[in-house]
């Protein structure tokens, strides 16, 4: 006897909106669906249609609260791109900085979730309250908690000031001497390695095959990360290397305890590239251009297009503009989140696992459905499926419209 | 479980990590709370002091005196938080609306705007008088 057990649109175990529709046979998982798009905002099309390329700096931090470094530094590295602006080598030192912070909290927040998908609740508790440490470094440095705000085209807005390098370093030695502390309470825990060991294996070839991004493809053995292909900002002087779970336990398993693993030894790794970043930040200015107005103009009279990606701490983001002459706004923007290719993971994952692992093993690609929001077509309440030769007529249609 | 035991019986002894703002247990209407503090019936608990006074990104502060209406505040708001009065030439500010960027500090060629410290902001009017700076 087969049943069907719906997880979402809004569920407790998830909190964004996302829907799992799993077969069941007994308490085995037999079939996994997903079904994304249960809201949508409609971020690029302000960026296309109200917002001019400066406020869209700010429309783009709002995509996703967590990662609000990663789609601003995307659509300024296309727009730069294009425009050909000369990027101070202090604000590309100051940009490094502000994405590893934003790496070590959201892993750290992520830590925290997992351990609440567990159950554990005071582990949740006791890596939220590390987490502090770094959320007043990044309220002392940005002047709020959570929005950045830091990014322009041509540099960045705001220093690091002298004064704030000791507090920085001071924060780096708390995380340094609590890491194996935290990595004792996740690694070496039983009831943690029950619940996640060989649970939601995501094996090498299904992580190639699905394309996923960012700690999900590396925990299943995958050596892909932008910072290390394809090195942009300051990144080139770092050397940067993929993280895999095999550096710390030896083995690769792909499954949700090697997710675990790679995303606390990424937190290590964030701290020390910020580390190497203090010590080497050189001085000078921090914007090409410090006058906005001059700066809009400027993108008004370019023409171009551009992609660019960014390791956001999720996995890589996409971000593909379009600028005309003339045009006050962006003539054409999509934003590719990581969340957006991981979630297919999800089916590979869930199969042949219990129901009761559903919320650990969907919150292990780490999934931000606010980065996520895709159109659903609702006409007439008659439901629609759009097959793939519709879907690359539609695209093609839309590749003769922006050649225009 | 084991591991976090050790963990668990020393904070026990510690003093709590979070701040219990306004006071040691939720009010039932702040409101009143905050009326009874003023009263001097009751005790406030303060927040928590901002990291650094400069770089902090509060409520906005407006010098209606230096603005010379050239309307560059309004051009990089993205929340569109910003009303431009045409009879005065002097511009609104709805706080309701604005997400502190700060942008509209950046971009005055006078300087008649900056960012203060003041942070609680929440009302469930969006048009209190407090949250409309002019």
């Amino acid at each position: 006897m087969k049943y069907e057990i719906p997880v979402g649109p809004i569920h407790p175990a998830l909190k964004e909106p996302i829907m799992i529709k799993c077969t069941i046979e007994g308490e085995r998982i037999v079939d996994v669906d997903v079904f994304c798009s249960q809201n949508h905002r409609g971020i690029e099309w302000i960026g296309m249609n109200r917002n001019n390329p400066v406020q869209s700096i700010y429309t783009a931090e709002k995509i996703c609260g967590i990662c609000n470094f990663c789609h601003p530094s995307c659509l300024v590295m296309a727009v730069e791109e294009i425009v050909g602006f000369e990027v101070p080598e202090r604000a590309q030192y100051i940009r490094v900085i502000q994405g590893e912070l934003e790496r070590i909290h959201s892993h750290l927040l992520w830590a925290g979730v997992a351990a609440h998908e567990l159950g554990f609740d005071s582990l949740l508790h006791y890596v939220w309250m590390v987490r502090e440490k770094v959320m007043d470094i990044l309220e002392l440095v940005n002047g709020q908690r959570v929005p950045k705000d830091v990014l322009m085209y041509g540099g960045v807005r705001r220093d690091i000031k002298e004064e704030h390098i000791p507090k920085i370093r001071e924060m780096l030695k708390y995380y340094a001497e609590g890491f194996d502390k935290i990595a004792k309470l996740f690694l070496q825990d039983k009831t943690i390695k029950m619940r996640t060991r060989e649970i939601g294996i995501l094996t090498k070839e299904d992580a190639m095959k699905l394309a996923t991004a960012g700690p999900t493809t590396r925990a299943s053995g995958v050596k892909k990360d932008v910072r290390q292909d394809m090195p942009y900002y300051a990144y080139p002087d770092f050397e940067v290397k993929a993280i895999t779970p095999d550096m710390l336990t030896g083995e690769t398993l792909g499954d949700t305890y090697d997710r675990i693993v790679v995303r606390l030894l990424e937190v290590k790794q964030s701290m020390e590239i910020i580390e190497q970043a203090l010590d080497e930040m050189p001085g000078g200015e921090i914007l090409a251009e410090p006058k906005v107005m001059k700066v809009i103009n400027q993108i008004k009279k370019s023409e171009g297009e551009a992609i660019a990606r960014h390791e956001a701490p999720r996995g890589e983001a996409i971000h593909y503009v379009k600028l005309k002459e003339g045009f006050e706004y962006l003539y054409a923007w999509k934003v590719r989140a990581p969340t957006y290719i991981n979630i297919l993971s999800w089916r590979p994952m869930l199969m042949d696992m219990q129901i009761a692992d559903i919320p650990i093993v969907a919150a292990s690609i780490d999934p931000c459905m606010s980065c996520t929001n895709r159109v659903t077509i609702v006409e007439d309440n008659r439901e629609r499926v759009l097959t793939a030769e519709h879907l690359h007529r539609l695209s093609v249609q839309k590749t003769r419209r922006l050649m225009k | 479980m084991l591991p976090m035991l050790g963990q668990l019986l020393k904070q026990m002894f510690t003093k709590p990590f979070t701040n219990l703002f306004p006071a040691k247990y939720a009010p039932k209407n702040v409101g009143k709370y905050l009326q009874d503090v003023q009263a001097g019936k009751a005790t406030l608990i303060s927040p928590v002091p901002v990291a650094d006074p400069e770089t902090f990104r509060g409520k906005i502060v407006y010098d209606r005196e230096k603005c010379t209406g050239c309307k560059m505040c309004i051009k990089v708001c993205p929340s569109k938080a910003i009303e431009f009065k045409e009879e005065e030439k002097k511009i609104r500010i709805y706080i309701g609306r604005c997400i502190f960027c700060s942008q509209c500090n950046d971009a005055c060629p006078v300087d008649a705007l900056h960012m203060s410290e003041e942070f609680l902001l929440a009302d469930t009017n969006k048009v209190a008088d407090y949250l409309v700076v002019e």
